[in-house]
């Protein structure tokens, strides 16, 4: 899920189709790159399904040493190098994404215009390129240890495991903002255009996705409080893992302070949008325990962590992907799905998570432990209603799935240039846009200036208002459509 | 598919004259292109150099826990031939440099010269290398993981001449001097000393090798007369690269051969 799934969803698929229009470019900067990334990352995906369909993997997502290197006899080897070519895949979408964002920018698209999806993904290609090759590192010392037992990590060769941990960790912190940072994007796209207000405080937002991909680099550590480094190692790693939370409140106070007062339209992407400053509410808070000394001793490898962690990764950024896919579907496609199957697949998917992981933080803080699979009777009633919300979370899921599919079957609901009134260049070209997305450049204005569309009937959509000719009362009603 | 795209331009005029022979269809000008290509190489190089520091960073954590062992260890590599090669790469990254100033001026054959100077360069740097290797080798100075490895826990190693083996003698005369379990230590060190160095030298070695296929493939095109004052861009880019080739030797040749 870490490595095929989160890391490479929001930048990746949605970032490569919707940047460059956003941006009001004709293309990324490396097309060719662009197609070899997807080549390495079904490479890599390969060497997961030979991981899986020969030994299997039984050392967990974090490869931690010396258990990887001399013990286990699972397939480590294909999963680790797997990873290394997924983690390459990652660097040059990144890559990609970052000169994009500095060289294809046309005129009038000042930084400042820019929306805030653009900012989250270049925040986010930064991460990519600094931490990802630390990881591509480890994973092969890694594989050379085990091949070749160097004596790198294993202590019985005289190795260092908590190296390991420490190289593991720069990257796979910094990693949770790769995953976590184009999610954010993606709702601060989805509140301002569904609230049609403009989104409060865009240079803050802004400026915290930047500070998040640089504070993500210092905070390791605090994945490490019982490995045995130094308690002034872990005082600083604690105090600096609370500055995370600064950028992160920023962002989810000033997506509230949008939404107040505004004109919201409750389309399916938004329900998502929604979804995920719950979820992400949650997940955030339940991180400061983990960040507390005291608190993460008692919780250290139990399933708060689990729960912590599914909240973040699953429940904000794959519930912020699929409402991105439900967001520019109609772009991507030319059509329109079932607003009522997408809602209510989007309902029980929330539903079914809220009920599947809020359990395990209670199981978890009693001392449930993580990585077992087996547990003692006292947890029993905490699993059994996980187990049904996972249940209940898989039919969500399948329904937000079918009603995508259907759009696209039988008699299609052509969909508008811009059906969801949204200012950002990517709804100006047509729906599906033309092979270099605009056919005449786009004039650029604020990303986020709901006056300068209006709903029209005839196109059941929203089409421009000239911003010297038209009638501002016009787009004024526009904009009041769905009071 | 180039006229296609020329035409396209010319109806919304993104820019009034034609389609310069070397444009993408994505640029508008070539100056962009080539600011682009030059951000994403200099990114690249980035990851490049991080991808590298991993490795330091295992080295270093080694190296402090056994700073004796380590230097007893680098007693063992030959400062001669990591000199030389230390020399032949400096002397190819100046002949890749100049080989972008030829690029530049559409000087073809000197560029030619100086791609084919890079190349030999690289071909004996690694020709040095595998001299190098192969005395390891057969020495059995090699990851204590390995069979022939002198420094294999289980069942260490012995030189076949063993009695006029110097580097055998001289570690025997080092050891024979300590305590079974200093012994110990220091071999399973020295073992990993060696691990070390085979891993760092031979990722670089193998930076060195794609770095002759990038070089290659630029003299084929230069061959054919690519390049001039306005496409020169592959060989600045494979210049840059060369360069990091070169800068992470001049650290890996003090950091294994100069500590002892
Ligand atoms: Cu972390």
């Amino acid at each position: 899920m870490v490595f095929l799934v989160i890391i490479p969803g929001i930048p990746a698929a949605l970032g490569n189709f919707a940047l460059p229009m956003m941006l009001g470019a004709k293309d990324v900067a490396y097309p060719k790159l662009n197609r070899f990334s997807y080549h390495l990352w079904l490479t890599g995906a390969l060497f997961f399904v030979i991981a899986l369909l020969t030994k299997g993997l039984d050392t967990g997502w974090t490869f931690y040493a010396p258990y990887s290197t001399s013990h286990s006899d699972s397939a480590v080897i294909w999963a680790t190098m797997g990873a290394f070519i997924l983690g390459f895949s990652s660097i040059f979408t990144g890559l990609n994404m970052l000169v994009t964002v500095h060289k294809m920018r046309p005129d009038g698209m000042t930084w400042f215009r820019m929306p805030l999806f653009i900012w989250a993904i270049y925040a986010t290609a930064v991460i990519q390129i600094l931490a990802t090759p630390v990881i591509g590192i480890a994973l092969l010392m890694l594989t050379i240890e085990r091949a070749l037992g160097v004596g790198i990590f294993d202590p019985a060769l005289g190795g260092d495991p908590v190296l390991f941990e420490h190289i593991f960790w720069f990257y796979s912190h910094p990693a949770v903002y790769v995953m976590v940072l184009p999610a954010m994007g993606v709702v601060s796209e989805l509140i301002s255009n569904f609230s049609r207000k403009p989104i409060f405080g865009y240079r803050s937002i802004a400026f915290s996705s930047v500070a998040i991909a640089i504070f993500s680099f210092i905070v390791w550590g605090h994945h490490m409080f019982v490995s045995g480094q130094s308690d002034i190692v872990n005082v600083v790693f604690s105090a600096l893992t609370f500055s995370v939370a600064v950028p992160s409140a920023i962002k989810v106070f000033n997506w509230v302070a949008t939404l107040y007062k505004g004109s919201i339209s409750l389309d399916t992407p938004m329900w998502y949008a929604l979804a995920v400053i719950w979820l992400f509410g949650i997940g955030g808070l339940t991180g400061l325990w983990l960040g507390t000394l005291g608190t993460d001793i008692h919780l250290h490898d139990t399933y708060f962590v689990v729960a912590h962690f599914h909240f973040v990764m699953v429940g904000s950024a794959i519930f912020a992907f699929i409402g991105g896919i439900f967001y520019w579907w109609p772009k991507m496609f030319g059509v329109m799905y079932n607003e009522c199957v997408a809602k209510l697949g989007c309902f029980l998917a929330f539903a079914g998570f809220n009920i599947t992981f809020l359990p395990q933080f209670v199981a978890g803080s009693k001392g449930m432990p993580r990585r077992y699979f087996d547990y003692a009777p006292e947890f029993a009633s905490y699993n059994y209603w996980s187990s049904i919300g996972a249940m209940v979370l898989g039919v969500g899921l399948s329904i937000a799935l079918y009603s995508l599919v259907r759009s696209l079957m039988g008699e299609r609901k052509v969909a508008p240039a811009n059906p969801w009134g949204a200012v950002t260049l990517d709804w100006q070209c047509t729906s599906p846009p033309p092979p270099h997305n605009f056919d005449h450049a786009p004039p650029v204005e604020g990303p986020y200036d709901h006056e300068l569309v209006r709903w029209k009937e005839s196109l059941n959509g929203y089409e421009p208002v000239d911003p010297v000719d038209g009638d501002p009362n016009l787009a004024r009603m526009g904009s009041a459509k769905t009071v | 598919m180039t006229t296609a795209s020329a035409d396209a331009h010319g109806h919304h005029g993104d820019h009034g004259h034609d389609h310069p022979e070397h444009l993408a269809h994505h640029f508008d000008t070539l100056e962009q292109q080539f600011d682009s290509c030059k951000l994403g190489m200099w990114a690249f190089l980035l990851t490049e150099v991080l991808f590298f520091s991993g490795l330091f960073v295992a080295y270093a954590t080694l190296r402090a826990n056994n700073p004796e062992i380590f230097s007893l260890a680098a007693s063992f590599l030959d400062t001669k031939w990591g000199a030389i090669n230390t020399v032949v790469l400096l002397i190819s990254s100046f002949t890749a440099a100049m080989s972008v100033r030829n690029a530049q001026l559409g000087e073809t054959s000197k560029l030619k010269a100086n791609l084919i100077i890079t190349l030999l360069c690289a071909g004996a740097f690694m020709g040095i290398k595998y001299v190098e290797y192969s005395h390891k080798w057969h020495a059995g100075l090699l990851p204590p993981g390995l069979e022939n490895s002198m420094f294999n826990p289980e069942n260490p190693w012995v030189p076949e001449a063993a009695h006029h083996d110097i580097d055998y003698l001289k570690l025997q005369a080092e050891v024979n001097v300590m305590t079974p379990e200093e012994r110990v230590h220091t071999m399973t060190t020295l073992g990993r000393f060696f691990g070390v160095y085979f891993f760092l030298t031979g990722l670089h070695g193998v930076h060195v090798l794609i770095g002759i296929g990038v070089i290659t493939w630029v003299l084929f095109r230069a061959n054919r007369g690519e390049f001039g004052p306005d496409n020169f861009t592959a060989v600045d880019l494979t210049a840059l690269y060369w360069h990091l080739v070169d800068l992470v030797w001049i650290f890996l040749f003090p950091l294994l051969y100069l500590i002892a």
